[in-house]
């Protein structure tokens, strides 16, 4: 009704949906993600925990779950305490996995036989079997089937890891959307009706924005990250060298998990963001009210840094879980033999690498309604530290997930629709990597801009904002020595950029290491200048904070 | 008039009271509809399955596991005693055999000749649900739980720890600001619970828990005490199942902050009664807010239930503020104006023109109010 209100035209028919539309009335498509319940909640299990055990994470998160937890042959646990485990989470569904195709039987059925010992219930509705998929070796099979198919509901798709070298995500995934509608869903309550009305298949949220960060990335041939903050959890979606990761953060949030932010990254971390002194009881009483009362809005500046303050910090910490999961595969066997395949699990690199990194989009709602875009542009920077020249973003109306099924069926709608009308451009930091000392020139830039060409020095420690307009700009940095900004250390680059609503940002504060001052007193006056210098909060100078 | 939903916690002299007591899996329902239950009488039980352990038969008798199903002395679903010999290798012609007893008490559950191993079942756990509070059956679901109706006080917290308890009630401070301090409580106060006023600390809070209090209610507690009582930072208010002794529930919210004038004196008029306190608390979607019941079937007074409309604030609506600049202030609405307004932050929002019981009036994003049922 209020969309019948807000686009003038009638879409609906007595309780039906016109589609597709006749002029006046009706809609081409109708697609819904959805979220209901909290979300897909799931358990995964794999043999060995930094590698089938991953590879199934890697799965149910790439289909939009929350992975509640791991189950591994070698995480430590004893049997008992998995199995109580199992009970006590009560998971919507459950994705086994383990074993390469030929490899270990024996470790697979054991983890089965955990299952078949917790014989688990699912947390929505008393009176249906918990949906369990089996991705395993595929010579275990028969013996997963005498264990869980009577008390589960068992499907068998392909092994998720068929060899050390070759991860299959997809039959997975593509079988936890299946068994997100037929079970999960159907336990919310208007499940049906939306069901009749859809012209894809509901997806979970998150799972759909994750596909329209894929197509972006795949569009344009670039790195992108995407971050999604919310009240309870943050979710972290990347694609580096064509892969797609997505993590989610299921307790960093901005208020019902406010002050596990707060517990995760300590007062330290989240003061040094504060260019006031603050009183650390003072601090968490205020963060453990937002978290108990949190739909209230910041009312006062005072209110609103502190808030952008914890951002960061959410931020940071989702991202660093991120970067810690978004890895290549680990166990992959080179020239070596099996036993230093597992030895080599803590060692799989990070495919983020932070200089490859062409796009940062943020969504939420602390960074999509802060008050001034400058702010978001802060907030992403301070959070993620992107390194060379990096676009910033941000998703006007959590647009996102809609256009992610859209996605699914008319891709250059969704990409045209998502450049257009999703994103609110920033514009672009520019940040030198390397260590800089204090008055030392980290950069010499030239930037070609409509109304002429500026140029200019950076220094350590200083943050610039140069006023540009979302076009393409022709720019030539030069680095000092020893320092990249993206062509190699000591190397000039030459290349195009794009300005935005707030404009290009150039970041002289070092990165590896970056690092704030401890001392209170210059550390709140260098958050001042910074503040004063990028637009982010002209009242502070007149505020009694 | 204009109208604007918000949430607001209920402090209600006289209300219906709806309690579901759940089973956390099948198993018997004790009562039957219209059956009158005190609050500590069972009206459900069932048995969670027991604790389990893996034993290696396998490896301990030295054999392959697909020989240990014969090697069994005990049959599936058996029961076996601890030091029970419940496996047996076949050894060298009948002699060098190996022996292995059963670690515990229980069943035997299952035996893998995958993995070689038998899998042991402790007893079952059994589980009661109590009434909680008094009152009278109104549905039973088939094997699940009953639904119990009273009528009586209900009053919400905004915070709690410490899942269910009992007692008299018994007022200890004399007016809603006061702190609530160790002199304060005796052994006198064993098993009751106690209604402070706008504070307690940790130190208060550990003598109450060593004079046996059941419950207390304070309208503030500090964030870092709150930690230190949990033994780690409470990072999502999903609370409940916390061992702690007392149950604790807080009003309004972390730091010094007096507790609502209304929740205080309705609380003291019932002060001799017994009441039924939980901390359990649930800032999520399906929210919980932690209550103080006092049933009272008997007395004749008027039930007030309020409906969905009376969750929404108008002009005239009695409002506390329930973030800074304001927190904790309580006031009335005399306008909500429609056009969205820039606050200090420079966010753009919804706002109403409060007036402050010291006459001031201010402008307050109607997102930071909440609404005072009464």
């Amino acid at each position: 009704m209020e969309l019948e209100e807000l686009s003038g035209r009638m879409i609906l028919d007595g309780e039906k949906i016109i589609a597709p539309n006749e002029g006046e009335r009706g809609v081409d498509i109708f697609i819904s993600t959805s979220s209901a319940g909290g979300g897909l909640q799931m358990m995964v299990g794999g043999v060995v925990k930094s590698m089938t055990g991953e590879s199934a994470q890697r799965a149910a998160l790439g289909a939009g779950a929350i992975v509640m937890d791991v189950l591994a042959s070698n995480d430590g646990r004893m049997y008992h305490e998995k199995v109580q485990r199992i009970r006590q989470l009560r998971p919507d569904m459950i994705l086994l996995s383990g074993g390469i195709d030929g490899g270990t039987v024996t470790h697979v059925v054991e983890l089965a036989e955990v299952l078949e010992a917790a014989n688990p219930k699912p947390r929505l509705g008393m009176n249906y079997k918990l949906p369990v998929i089996y991705a395993g070796n595929k010579n275990a099979r028969e013996p997963i089937e005498e264990r869980l198919g009577k008390i589960t509901d068992l499907m068998t798709v392909d092994n998720i890891r068929p060899t050390l070298e070759e991860e299959n995500l997809q039959p997975s995934r593509d079988k936890i959307h299946d068994l997100f509608m037929e079970h999960v869903m159907a336990q919310a309550p208007g499940y049906k009706k939306l069901m009749s009305w859809t012209d894809a298949p509901i997806m979970p949220t998150p799972g759909a924005v994750g596909e329209i960060i894929k197509k972006i990335a795949e569009a344009e041939n670039i790195s992108v990250v995407g971050v999604d903050i919310g009240g309870a959890t943050t979710d972290v979606f990347s694609v580096f060298q064509g892969q797609f990761n997505r993590t989610v953060s299921a307790n960093l949030g901005m208020s019902y998990s406010v002050c596990n932010v707060l517990a995760e990254s300590g007062f330290e971390n989240v003061a040094r963001w504060v260019p006031f002194d603050m009183d650390e009881t003072d601090l968490t009483n205020r963060i453990g009210n937002k978290m108990i009362r949190p739909t209230t809005i910041p009312q006062s500046l005072e209110a609103l840094i502190i808030e952008q303050a914890i951002a960061r910090e959410a931020l940071r910490l989702s991202f660093e879980q991120h970067k810690e999961f978004a890895v290549h595969l680990k166990g992959v066997q080179t020239e070596r033999t099996i036993s230093d395949a597992f030895e080599q699990t803590s060692s799989g690199e990070t495919l983020v690498n932070l200089m490859e990194l062409d796009m940062l989009v943020g969504s939420g709602g602390v960074l999509s309604h802060a008050p001034r875009r400058h702010q978001a542009a802060r907030m992403l920077i301070d959070a993620f530290l992107p390194e060379g020249i990096t676009q910033l973003a941000v998703d006007s109306i959590f647009m996102m997930p809609q256009l992610g099924i859209l996605s699914t069926i008319h891709p250059e709608a969704a990409v045209e629709v998502f450049e257009k009308d999703c994103l609110i451009r920033l514009g672009t930091c520019i940040a030198p990597v390397g260590k800089g000392k204090l008055d030392q020139i980290m950069l010499h830039y030239e930037i070609l801009l409509p109304d002429g060409e500026i140029s200019g020095d950076l220094k350590y420690g200083e943050l610039k904002l140069i006023q540009a307009p979302f076009e393409s700009l022709e720019v030539k940095l030069t680095p000092s020595k020893g320092l990249d900004v993206g062509a190699g250390k000591n190397e000039i680059l030459k290349t195009k950029i794009f300005g935005g609503v707030v404009g290009i940002i150039l970041d002289g504060r070092g990165r590896q290491p970056f690092n704030l001052t401890e001392k209170t007193e210059k550390r709140v006056s260098q958050l001042k200048e910074w503040s004063e210098e990028t637009n982010e909060y002209p009242q502070l100078e007149n505020s009694n904070v | 008039m204009s109208r604007s939903y918000t949430p607001g916690l209920k402090i209600l002299s006289r209300t219906k009271i709806i309690k579901r007591r759940q089973l956390p899996m099948k198993g018997n329902v004790h009562l039957k509809i219209g059956d009158i239950v005190k609050s500590d009488e069972i009206v459900a039980s069932t048995e969670l399955p027991g604790n389990v352990q893996m034993l290696n038969v396998a490896n301990k008798l030295n054999i392959e596991p697909e020989n240990v199903p014969e090697c069994m002395l005990a049959e599936l679903d058996e029961s076996i005693s601890k030091g029970q010999i419940i496996a047996e290798s076949k050894g060298i012609f009948g002699m060098f055999k190996n022996q292995l007893k059963s670690p515990i008490d229980g069943t035997l559950a299952n035996v893998s000749e995958v993995t070689g191993q038998a899998i042991l079942s402790e007893p079952p756990i059994p589980v009661e649900v109590d009434a909680y509070t008094s009152g009278t059956i109104t549905e039973v679901e088939n094997e699940e739980g009953v639904t119990i109706e009273t009528e009586g006080v209900l009053a919400q917290g905004i915070l709690g720890i410490g899942g269910e308890n009992r007692g008299i009630l018994k007022i200890v401070t004399s007016s809603p600001n006061d702190e609530l301090t160790v002199d304060m409580i005796n052994e006198s106060h064993k098993g009751m619970i106690l209604l402070g006023g706008g504070f307690i600390n940790l130190n208060t809070f550990n003598h109450a828990k060593k004079m046996g209090v059941a419950g207390i209610v304070s309208g503030g507690f500090d964030y870092t005490d709150l930690s230190k009582i949990l033994g780690y930072s409470l990072g999502v208010a999903i609370t409940g199942s916390e061992k702690i002794g007392p149950s604790l529930i807080i009003t309004e919210g972390f730091g010094r902050i007096g507790m609502a004038k209304r929740t205080y004196a309705l609380l003291s008029s019932n002060e001799g009664k017994f009441a039924s306190i939980n901390g359990s608390t649930q800032i999520r979607a399906g929210v919980i807010r932690p209550e103080i019941l006092i049933p009272d079937e008997l007395s004749n007074g008027e039930c007030i239930d309020y409906k969905e409309a009376d969750l929404a604030i108008s002009e005239g609506s009695l409002i506390r503020v329930i973030r800074v600049p304001f927190f904790g202030r309580v006031g009335k609405v005399r306008s909500l104006p429609p056009e969205l307004k820039k606050m200090e932050s420079e966010t753009m929002v919804r706002v109403a023109e409060i007036e402050f019981e010291d006459g001031s009036i201010e402008i307050v994003p109607r997102a930071n109010l909440e609404m005072i049922i009464t």
